[in-house]
């Protein structure tokens, strides 16, 4: 006798189904072939594609060590052998992800990765180093030694300068910790989601292309009136 | 074309695709990059220096604690001269041109230096009739009167600290014995020297940490009094300067010790280093100001002219792509 | 006992950092070490070659 629950009937739900929408909206977007494909354009064809993957892989050992961190409280690491190997693996892997992230963006940047109507994949590309920088502030003063004592009586000159001292305290141990382990990574994870969803719905930017390179290095004869479009071709990104 | 798209003609693509397994990719890329890390602990380990504590501040540099604590009482101090978000004092609070959000967000803070770090702590010492009598005639006092006694206390404390930074002889007003601060006021200085002398028993004790973390509730996760008191003084300064932590040696960027910092906040560290930034008093709000901008530029670069078409006229893109167009030219 | 042997670390990097310092700029062995291997890493990445170039020329529309 099988244990898998037949497919559910098709109902008659009304047209306005938020439910049907949301579902529909998804799959016109993001088929699952789409979603999942299992070829990739053969342009793919260099290591400095890794380094996408390679920086959700690092935030994926951050997320799982800085777990492991929480499960035993802050203070734990300080007074276990156990505790400071999971710091070290938490710590090593920040610098990973920077790292990674880093390559990532100068290779896409290199490579102009925002044509083709990808812009909000560069976007959200940035915006999440943006927001991993705070991130990795507030895991900074909430290590409860003396680093996190100087960082964070220092920088928050800089936040009471701009007025967001006001309710955003790098002193306020209790707060720092809060943003560090839930309300920022939250932020950072559904940043790389947005991220790697628009990648799969545009595809990975294709090479410029050779008769492109060739237009643009070519003058326009006359006064462009050949309808070559190599101007206008000059004047995209 | 839309706000969010960029004018371009890049066609997409018509051309062929490889088996590419990404769930697999996955799985290899955090095997290695958590082999990494793990190989990256069992070499380096990871930093903790142990954080400084108002104990052995008070027990390891005395005269400094001193000077601090009476700072704090006479409203002299780095906090109490602070301003928003801890007081309505200005001696930190910074602008640019007609941008005061310092000012704007307010007090929400509210730190009286001389109530909370000095005041209020003594008064948790039981059976001490001298002291109580200290306290009582102090709290009685015109603030006028409080001010002068504090500022007689102080000044041959800061002269001696002014005399040591500069590497001269200091004046002689100032002297440890047995473990206490002795000063000469420069001129009547009432029950002050009674608080002092009392506040740093306290202190090396571990009462003012306590005192300080515990004073609005029992459970406590803000730890902002006991680190402005500290910030105030010396020794955490001291400590920074050791590990290469102070502005001026680009700390920003730095760990603890030997170990790789945050090298990502290299450009923050920078504009502190230049002027006018490097000698403004606004500097904080100037650099964050410089940074927001390039970091909205940053994300903008799809739409910015020149930016955007670097990656075209500096060629990398044939180095990546050399298998592609290879490809091409032999078809 | 050493803080290495506290920590367990191959390598102690307890102790205060080496500078590299040219004009205004004062950066940590460390930083100057990461930054560099970026650099490295990221010229590397661009020139070696790709694996499964024979599986891309055969490749399917």
């Amino acid at each position: 006798m099988s244990s898998v629950s037949p497919d559910p009937p098709a109902t008659q739900a009304p047209i306005k189904s938020w439910t049907v929408k949301v579902r529909e909206a998804g799959v016109a977007a993001l088929p699952p072939e789409k979603l999942l494909p299992d070829g990739q354009p053969t342009y793919v064809a260099s290591w400095i594609y890794m380094f996408g993957v390679a920086s959700i892989a690092a935030l994926i050992v951050i997320i799982g060590s800085g777990s492991i961190l929480s499960l035993k409280g802050p203070a734990w690491w300080h007074y276990t052998g156990v505790g400071h190997f999971f710091n070290s693996i938490h710590l090593w892997s920040v610098e990973l992800f920077f790292f990674a992230m880093v390559v990532h963006l100068w290779g896409k940047y290199w490579m102009a990765s925002w044509r083709g109507g990808r812009s909000r994949v560069w976007m959200t590309g940035a915006v999440t180093f943006l927001v991993a920088v705070p991130c990795a502030l507030t895991g900074y003063v909430s290590q409860q030694n003396f680093d996190a004592q100087w960082i964070s009586t220092q920088a928050k000159d800089s936040m009471n300068s701009v007025g967001v001292g006001s309710f955003f305290n790098l002193t306020n141990f209790g707060q720092m910790y809060s943003y560090h382990v839930l309300l920022l990574p939250i932020a950072v994870v559904a940043l790389v989601s947005a991220h790697v969803l628009l990648v799969r719905k545009h595809g990975v930017a294709p090479p410029f292309e050779f008769e492109q390179r060739i237009a643009d290095l070519t003058p326009a004869p006359g006064s462009g009136g050949d309808g070559s479009g190599a101007a206008s071709d000059r004047a995209s990104a | 074309m839309s706000l969010l798209r960029p004018k371009d003609d890049t066609q997409p693509w018509k051309g062929r695709y490889y088996p590419y397994d990404l769930v697999k990719e996955l799985c290899i890329a955090v095997g290695v990059v958590g082999l990494l890390a793990v190989l990256l602990t069992v070499l380096f380990s990871s930093p903790d220096d142990k954080p400084s504590t108002i104990a052995q501040w008070s027990q390891q540099k005395p005269v400094d604690f001193v000077t601090a604590a009476v700072k704090e009482l006479d409203g002299t101090s780095g906090t109490a001269e602070y301003g928003p978000p801890y007081n309505h004092s200005s001696g930190s609070v910074q602008h640019f041109l007609f941008l005061h959000p310092q000012r704007w967000l307010g007090v929400s803070h509210p730190i009286d230096t001389e109530v909370d770090f000095v005041l209020r702590p003594l008064e948790t010492i039981p059976n001490d009739p001298a002291l109580s009598g200290a306290l009582a005639q102090y709290r009685a006092a015109p603030e006028k009167q409080r001010k002068e006694w504090g500022e007689a206390y102080a000044k041959p404390l800061e002269e001696t600290a002014t005399a040591e930074e500069e590497n001269k002889t200091p004046p002689g007003t100032v002297s440890e014995r047995n473990g206490q601060v002795v000063v000469t006021p420069s001129g009547p200085a009432g029950p002050v020297p009674v608080l002092m002398e009392r506040l740093l028993a306290l202190a090396k004790s571990g009462g003012v940490d306590g005192s300080l973390l515990t004073s609005k509730q029992f459970f406590q996760t803000d730890y902002t009094q006991p680190l402005l008191f500290m910030a105030d003084g010396g020794l955490l300064a001291e400590r920074a300067e050791q590990q290469h932590l102070l502005g001026d040696q680009w700390g920003m960027m730095n760990e603890t010790g030997s170990y790789p910092g945050q090298p990502w906040l290299w450009l923050y560290s920078l504009w502190y280093q230049v002027e006018p930034m490097k000698s403004s008093p606004n500097a904080d709000i100037q650099v964050l100001l410089i940074m927001s901008l390039l970091s909205l530029a940053f994300i903008c670069i799809p739409f910015i002219p020149g930016i955007n078409i670097l990656p075209r006229r500096i060629p990398i893109y044939k180095l990546i792509w050399k298998e592609h167009y290879r490809a091409e030219r032999s078809a | 006992m050493s803080s290495a042997a506290v920590i367990g670390a191959i390598v102690n990097l307890n102790h205060p950092a080496h500078t590299v310092d040219w004009s205004f700029i004062h950066l940590s062995v460390a930083n100057v070490v990461v930054i560099g291997l970026m650099l490295v890493v990221f010229a590397l990445a661009v020139v070696l070659p790709f694996p499964g170039a024979s599986r891309r020329r055969g490749g399917s529309r």
